[in-house]
């Protein structure tokens, strides 16, 4: 098992100055998108931290999370935070494999029951008892419910483990669920995104080692701090918006000129999520930016919600058609409605007595 | 067509805005800090900038007197702008992204100070050259 | 407020409100047409359609013949319509909706105009509730579908104005307040005054026609 040394004393070990420490504690302030000033708070509490246990699932997913997290920046500052976490188990991530793997995670999760953090990634196949999804024989379904016993916390890693995701589209072939489905008695974090921003990923991670407890969360288990805001609310092309400037196309003097995308079908104004400040690629950018709208992927269900190039305002359905029909059809009722009004007439006409003088002069 | 046929355009300066906010925020807290000795930190990556307004807000705020770089798990540059108490802080990771930019409202960026436990290791550092003196030429960190 | 309801209300629920409204605009109109009149057997004094014509054209330019309560519904009436007409047609947003349903759009106007025109169209609006509430005569005169018809003009042109600013809910909420409140308003027209939105020129027409047979300066 790993040693239980503080934060602290292991940089000290490795001649990290406390300067240093303080430069990674600012950086974590601006990951976890905490006011700059409470680097120094940071600093006394992870200067105490623990070293967590953190198994990490995967499941029905295409590995885009572990790739974002690991792809993101750089050895040295993030991959601090995993030398403050002792990552137990990670099947695509670990040197071990085989039964040696299984193994370490089973002693992992006795050693530290009721402490460890689990993360996962991948929806849960329920269909046909599971088999759509199997680690070393064993159901997703069946893993995630004998992890998540011992767990302190949960963290659903990405859209898929968070809202059912792509698998989850319809038709949803191997009914797949999200982890909130299937647990329901433990704090879920829903870190959603397809993949989530990976400094995302880690300030929830940061957060939890500073504080010891999971950060405020939305009425969709989403962290507050990274997914209170829509994107419209913090696009730098907003005041194209504002003005009514938009591109049309790809390819057109507005899109050259920065415009706001929402006719080429941005989602950014019902999608929650930290793109539009927090950024892609270290900083570099965010899908608008370079010129692309944003297509929902941190929101439940959004690979069924219509077309990426719909924009808000227009119908997520055929509603020509239904209106043509609806045309045809009242026109038709129409006609056929003046056809027994006109026959009620003539019948009127034909039935009515005609007045002769005889009727005028006589009684 | 090839990518030279791709006519490039220049963004036009359209602010969104933020420059201004900014510079008042600046103004603001400076003003607190000359009345009651506050410091104080603004994170630039908390707030939507387009390329163009971050450059102008560095020429804005221009260059002072003082630079300093700190190397440590990556660089970070420190400068005082041409408003003496007005600081940038950047810091980057060994990859060169900026992992955390920052305004400080200061007489000098907290950084920058020497600290406590650094300098007592330090000192017991110094003594022990000083009582050893064969071994004063290794490297030391 | 929840995404999926918004997803529907952008179907389905577009679906269904168009449906009605189509069909029960279209039956409402083209039976009405279809009635028919009475044939005159008188001989014709005049034209029938440079009556009608002439009608449609200046019913429009009434206003120095009204008393001053007809003075102030007019042109507050013009406000309404105007402004109502400019932010439905010219909205950037708006002129999406149309190109999706239609296959075509047309330019749209600077923001600015719009919203002076939205602003103008609100203001009106609440002017024209006032004095319906205020004056006698008015307030004898107004039923449910008066009120009604009122609420379900003036919800989306509120709604509207909200949502562009993202005034005081998120804007997932007031989008979908928003399309339900023009779905509600495409539901309830057929069956109110508001079919007047095809009706009235149709009906001058018929005023116009009539006078023009019998040789009225129309």
């Amino acid at each position: 098992m790993k040693e239980q040394e503080t934060l602290e004393q292991r940089l000290s070990g490795q001649g990290v100055s406390r300067r240093a420490f303080l430069k990674f504690c600012a950086a974590m302030a601006t990951m976890m998108a905490l006011p700059p000033s409470s680097a120094s708070a940071i600093a006394t509490a992870l200067a105490k931290a623990k070293r967590p246990s953190v198994i990490w699932l995967s499941f029905q997913e295409c590995t885009g999370c572990t790739e974002s997290l690991t792809r993101s920046h750089s050895p040295t500052l993030e991959s601090l935070i995993f030398d403050m976490i002792s990552l137990d188990y990670h099947h695509t991530l670990q040197a071990a494999s085989g039964f040696a793997a299984e193994q370490a995670r089973d002693d992992a999760m006795k050693a530290f029951y009721g402490q460890y953090l689990l993360l996962v990634d991948g929806s849960i196949p329920l269909k046909d008892g599971g088999v759509y999804s199997t680690i070393a024989g064993r159901t997703n379904l069946d893993m995630l419910e004998e992890a998540a016993k011992g767990a302190a916390a949960i963290i659903a890693v990405g859209s898929c483990a968070a809202f059912g995701g792509l698998p989850n589209a319809q038709p949803n072939p191997t009914g797949a669920v999200p982890v909130s489905d299937i647990v329901k008695d433990k704090l879920i974090v829903n870190i959603s995104g397809c993949p989530p921003i990976p400094a995302v990923i880690t300030g929830v991670l940061a957060h939890y080692l500073t504080f010891g407890e999971l950060p405020a969360l939305d009425e969709l288990g989403r962290p507050k701090a990274f997914y209170g805001e829509t994107i419209h609310d913090r696009c730098y092309r907003r005041p194209f918006y504002d003005q009514g400037k938009f591109a049309k196309t790809f390819d057109d003097e507005g899109a050259r000129n920065g415009w706001c995308l929402y006719e080429l079908g941005c989602k950014g104004p019902t999608t929650h999520n930290a793109c539009a400040t927090t950024k892609w690629n270290g900083g570099a950018g965010f899908p608008i930016e370079a010129g692309h709208g944003c297509i929902g992927c941190s929101e439940p269900k959004f690979w069924d919600a219509g077309s990426f190039y719909t924009p808000l305002s227009a119908p997520a359905a055929d509603v020509t058609t239904v209106a043509q029909a609806a045309a045809v059809i009242g026109a038709g009722a129409a006609i056929a409605l003046s056809a027994v009004d006109r026959a009620k007439k003539r019948k009127a006409q034909q039935a009515r007595e005609k007045l002769t003088v005889e009727d005028l002069k006589g009684s | 067509m090839s990518l030279q046929d791709i006519h490039i355009k220049v963004a036009d300066a359209h602010s969104v805005g933020n420059l201004d906010a900014i510079l008042n925020e600046i103004a603001t807290r400076l003003g607190d800090y000359v009345a009651g000795g506050e410091t104080s930190l603004i994170d630039l990556k908390s707030l939507p900038f387009s390329a163009d307004e971050y450059e102008r807000l560095r020429a804005k705020l221009g260059r002072g007197e003082v630079t300093a770089r700190l190397d440590s798990i990556g660089d970070s540059e420190i400068y005082e702008t041409r408003f003496p108490g007005v600081w940038w802080v950047t810091h980057y990771n060994v990859e060169g992204d900026i992992v955390a930019d920052l305004i400080e409202i200061a007489s000098v960026p907290a950084i920058v100070h020497s600290q406590p436990e650094d300098v007592h290791i330090g000192l017991a550092h110094l003594r022990h050259i000083l009582a050893h003196p064969a071994s004063s030429d290794e490297v030391t960190k | 407020m929840d995404q999926e309801l918004l997803l529907w209300m952008r179907g389905a629920g577009l679906q269904i409100a168009s449906a009605v409204f189509v069909l029960g605009m279209s039956y409402r109109m083209l039976h009405l047409l279809m009635l028919g009149r009475k044939k005159s057997l008188a001989a014709a004094r005049g034209s029938e359609w440079a009556g009608g014509l002439r009608t449609m054209w200046r019913r429009s330019f009434v206003l120095p013949r009204l008393s001053p309560r007809g003075k102030f519904t007019v042109v507050a009436g013009y406000l309404f319509h105007i402004g109502f007409f400019v932010t439905l047609f010219f909205l950037s947003q708006h002129i999406a909706l149309f190109r999706a349903v239609f296959g075509f759009g047309w330019p749209a106007l600077p923001r600015g105009a719009i919203d002076i025109a939205a602003v103008l169209s609100i203001a009106a609006m609440i002017a024209l509730l006032a004095h319906r509430l205020v004056d006698p005569v008015k307030r004898l005169l107004s039923d449910f579908q008066d009120y009604l018809t009122w609420a379900l003009s003036f919800l989306p042109l509120l709604t509207g104005f909200m949502l562009l600013r993202e005034i005081g809910f998120e804007y997932v909420t007031l989008l979908t307040l928003h399309i339900a409140s023009v779905e509600l308003l495409l539901i309830v027209s057929p069956f109110t005054k508001l079919a007047h939105m095809f009706s009235t020129f149709i009906a001058r027409w018929y005023n116009g026609a009539v006078n023009g047979f019998k040789g009225i300066q129309t």
